[in-house]
């Protein structure tokens, strides 16, 4: 899923400082799942805009309102007939949203509730770690079905680096070395042949760095 | 190979069988070229080749290929490094050219540490290639005369290639292999991180022995003499694959007050004594950073003077 | 500061050991002073953020969470869930720069009816010192 955490609350209360009436959008597809824009955690952020309001001697309504997904036109287009009443929509889902939000309700002010992080993955409850890049060129079955593009610090295909010690990376004692958990299984299933394979350059073109991307699927589309 | 593959006095060194000797060099934190001059003139004649860091440990510094070209002016030969943090291959193949059309002919080829333990932590993360494929791309573009696409290079760069190689790294079972793709990838010589536990490293270099490595590749061990209790101390416990035993620790602990940094040269010393014998090591690489100025008494301590004149 | 206003405090209360211990404290003729309003609630665990925020949004100074004590709790980890939800609750009040202390949590045994009434007490002094909601003065 695609991993996000809360903006600051005083980021978004400096974004929505004039806004009179407010308008929070949660979305219950990936920040349902990861707890951060599911819902419930509009009515959180709704509660916590009141309480503010009321602290600031404000007047200010707050709506609230979950779809589907924000990464589909047809549940964007859900709110065309309230949206305009609102002084600022707050956008709980992934950076799509707000988006998706600003492109079908251009005379609106849009705004990001908050930070997209990765693609990735729960570890266990609260805990969510980044495990796919997007790189566009999918190899991970070469490395024991681990991705060093997304989890080597510095996407190596030949690694380790020097800076790998005791299984972390040397960035943080938090952060696994994932060279070191190729290697160490790899060596287990006996695959030293694919260790010492040498992996030419990645051509990043179909990755971000290739371009803004698109994907049509000729099959699919009507 | 009859031919050299670039000429260098490093290599022509290590060809004529020569036990060889390297020392090392970081630029200046600035443009100030008079403390580089300073600090060179100290390894003048001490030294075989001199590694110019690149960007060392995040920290922006006067770039490696600038000071390199200030060595060379001095009269020395640069060991030029490059890491792979910073750049990406069309900035790499074109600083290849350039500092081959200025006579730099030694070439260290470096992953880089990450941008975080720098002074710009929060700058953009290049790693366009790792440094496997940068010894890879260096040996394409000067035997095959050819870019990483494939297309025709006019004057090749004919650059001896070094690579790093740090034996007591994790995950410890594969660093000769790791060392052994290096030297496949197109490595003509290694320099191995700083010593300290003799014993590891006979059992490492037996290995690296019985794989064939030495007769494929040159393998230099690195040296850095401790200045300070404190100093192995923090080597001990903060940098990722060094092995710092206790008996040195105590050994310059024994010292006694005023005396630490000369027993670290005599460990030092006697550490470059018994690579002399050793099997499958070609030389040795001193790291006196900021310790130039005692390069040329470490030097003479060792035997290692005068420097051949190949 | 204003002293003479009397502030206005919400009680979630678990109906295992805060009710009996209420219970209890009326038997002891024990009076649970009037700014408390207590909630019944199946169990501390089942407080949710929202439900926490909610009486501060319409007009409460404090908020405060009764529960059983970790090794007594009927759902194991009620107390557990509501010592995090709490402290979420004290960050957020933080980073609307107001006092954390107006929220908190507490966990007794059934038999204790003095000391339930005890902390309401408490927290009547806490919030009553800290005053009511601050509200800033429009300029």
């Amino acid at each position: 899923m695609i991993v996000a955490e809360p903006k600051p609350i005083k980021e978004i209360l400096e974004m929505t400082r004039d806004c009179g009436k407010i308008l929070v959008v949660g979305c219950k597809g990936c920040v349902t799942v990861c707890n951060v824009g599911g819902s419930k955690e509009v009515g959180i952020l709704a509660s916590t805009l009141r309480i503010a309001a009321k602290r600031d001697g404000k007047e200010l309504t707050v709506d609230e309102h979950t779809l589907e997904r924000q990464c589909d036109p047809e549940y964007i287009d859900e709110l065309k007939d309230k949206v305009a009443a609102y002084d600022a929509v707050v956008s709980l889902a992934c950076g799509v949203g707000p988006q998706f939000l600003s492109e079908r309700y251009p005379a609106q002010k849009i705004f990001p509730g908050v930070n997209t992080k990765f693609m990735g993955g729960a570890l266990e409850h609260g805990m969510w770690a980044e495990r796919c890049a997007g790189c566009g060129t999918c190899v991970v079955h070469h490395f024991g079905g681990l991705c060093p593009i997304a989890r080597c610090s510095k996407s190596l295909l030949n690694g380790p680096c020097g800076g790998s010690s005791g299984g972390k990376c040397e960035i943080s004692p938090d952060v696994e070395c994932i060279w070191d958990m190729i290697v160490t299984k790899l060596m287990q299933e006996d695959r030293l042949d694919d260790l010492l394979q040498f992996r030419p350059a990645k051509d990043w073109t179909t990755a971000r760095d290739g371009g803004p991307r698109r994907l049509i699927r000729e099959e699919l589309v009507k | 190979m009859n031919e050299y593959r670039s000429g260098s006095n490093l290599e022509k060194v290590l060809k004529a069988g020569h036990f060889a000797f390297t020392g090392e060099c970081g630029p200046p934190p600035g443009a100030n070229v008079e403390l580089l001059k300073k600090k060179a003139q100290h390894l003048k004649g001490c030294v075989d080749a001199v590694n110019v860091t690149d960007n060392q440990t995040a920290v922006v510094r006067m770039a490696s290929w600038a000071a390199s070209l200030v060595l060379l002016q001095e009269g020395l030969e640069p060991n030029f490094q490059m890491v792979c943090r910073d750049r990406n291959r069309l900035a790499i193949q074109a600083d290849i050219l350039g500092v081959f059309t200025h006579g730099i002919r030694n070439m260290l080829c470096l992953s880089g540490d990450h941008q975080k333990f720098g002074n710009h932590p929060g700058s953009k993360n290049v790693f366009d290639i790792d440094s496997m494929q940068l010894i890879n791309l260096v040996k394409t573009m000067r035997d095959d005369g050819k870019f990483l696409n494939g297309q025709d290079i006019d004057v090749s760069p004919n650059l001896f290639i070094g690579a790093a190689s740090n034996p007591f790294g994790d995950p410890s079972e594969f660093r000769v292999y790791r060392l052994a793709k290096k030297i496949s990838a197109g490595a003509d010589f290694v320099q191995t991180q700083c010593i300290y536990n003799m014993k590891r490293f006979r059992e490492f270099m037996k290995q690296a022995v019985d794989m064939g490595l030495h007769e494929k590749c040159y393998i230099l061990a690195g040296v850095t003499p401790m200045k300070s209790v404190g100093m192995a101390r923090y080597m001990a416990k903060q940098v990722p694959g060094m092995d710092v035993p206790d008996e040195l620790i105590n050994r310059l602990k024994g010292a006694g007050k005023g005396k630490v940094a000369d027993e670290g040269i005599r460990f030092a010393v006697e550490q470059i004594e018994e690579f002399k014998e050793m099997e499958g090591i070609a030389g040795v690489h001193l790291m006196a950073i900021e310790w130039e100025h005692r390069v040329p008494e470490i030097a003479k301590m060792a035997g290692v003077l005068p420097r051949p004149k190949v | 500061m204003n002293t003479s206003y009397e502030p206005k405090i919400i009680a979630f209360c678990c109906s295992n050991c805060a009710s009996s211990a209420a219970e209890i404290s009326h038997v002891m003729k024990k009076m649970l002073p009037d700014n408390v309003k207590v909630v019944q609630v199946p169990c501390s665990g089942r407080v949710e953020v929202l439900h926490l925020l909610k009486p501060f949004e319409e007009g409460a100074d404090g908020v405060y969470v009764g529960g059983c004590q970790e090794d007594s709790c009927q759902y194991i980890k009620g107390i557990k869930k509501a010592e995090k939800r709490v402290e979420h609750v004290r960050k957020i009040l933080s980073e609307l720069d107001i006092e954390p202390e107006r929220i908190d949590v507490f966990s007794l045994s059934a038999a204790r009816g003095q000391e339930f009434v005890e902390i309401a007490c408490e927290m009547v002094e806490r919030i009553k010192a800290m005053g009511p909601l601050p509200i800033k003065i429009n300029a």
